[in-house]
């Protein structure tokens, strides 16, 4: 095994929910004029994307970083069934305070994915659309 | 430092079987990936080359140069090819994203004239895709 490279496993994850950008901290007037229509009261919605990648030795016997079943069993438990078809303010607690936006919710599933057993969380990637992406790779970057 | 990418894609069929392990396991471990007669992917890689462009040229490397050397050590090794059984490199290890992706490094690293090899990106589907590259360069 060439120990000079390193393997990184990329996966893609989508969910679908929606989201008020409002910060308890700012005023009505101030609110508006940051966020925008995004701080239209009953909140919209997104289909997000998010890329989970991970790092580890090559395990001989299997090929593999990770086996795909685990890390996406872990996925689905950790963030794709609490945030899929779920208003994130309302149905995601650490989104009570937090303001849900696309930077919080990334900075929030690599907390959850940290701990993934099998293998080394490199970063989260999320495509809140096609055109805008956030990453977050700990306090490293 | 430029980085410099180019892209290719290639349609092979593999499947996952260690022999080392019984059957049962391999179907636990391995899934559907384990059906015995294989299964195809449309593949897309990603090759990353570094380095400073020419003064006289411009150029990091010669794209015709690269697309060339894809060709002769990819294409024509992986594409409409059965990974486990037609590419001696695969022999004995499991046809994963993870381990085509090493082993194409492999094949390209000595063959870069110029500039260095950075990065392989190897897409199974749009959805999985396995990264290699030198330990200590930065991932991007």
């Amino acid at each position: 095994m060439n120990e000079a490279l390193k393997m990184e496993l990329g996966r893609r994850y989508r969910f679908s929910a929606s989201h008020r950008l409002h910060s308890s901290k700012l005023s009505e007037e101030e609110n508006r004029r940051v966020y925008g229509k995004c701080n239209n009261p009953h909140g919209h919605g997104h289909n997000y994307v998010v890329e989970v990648s991970v790092s580890g030795t090559v395990d001989p016997a299997m090929g593999m970083i990770a086996n795909l079943a685990d890390l996406d069993a872990f996925v689905e438990r950790e963030v794709i069934e609490p945030f899929d078809h779920k208003s994130l303010n309302e149905d995601v607690a650490a989104f009570r305070e937090n303001v849900p936006t696309t930077e919080n919710v990334c900075k929030e599933i690599y907390q959850r994915l940290k701990h993934f057993p099998k293998a080394k969380l490199e970063r989260v990637r999320v495509e809140e659309t096609g055109n805008n992406t956030f990453e977050y790779a700990g306090e490293k970057l | 430092m430029v980085y410099l990418t180019r892209k290719l894609e290639f349609s092979a069929s593999h499947l996952y079987h260690n022999p080392a392990l019984s059957a049962e396991e391999n179907k636990r471990i391995f899934g559907k990936c384990n059906n015995p007669h294989g299964h195809g992917h449309n593949y897309t890689l990603e090759v990353t080359v570094a380095g400073e462009p020419d003064p006289v040229t411009g150029m990091v490397l010669d794209l015709k140069e690269l697309k060339e050397i894809l060709e002769r050590e990819i294409t024509q090794r992986m594409d409409h090819r059965f990974l486990n059984y037609e590419v001696a490199e695969l022999k004995g290890q499991i046809p994963t994203c993870e381990n085509i992706a090493r082993v194409i490094w492999n094949l390209l690293e000595p063959k870069i004239s110029k500039g260095r090899l950075h990065k392989v990106r190897l897409y199974e589907t749009p959805d999985l895709y396995a990264d290699c590259y030198r330990n200590g360069a930065h991932g991007t």
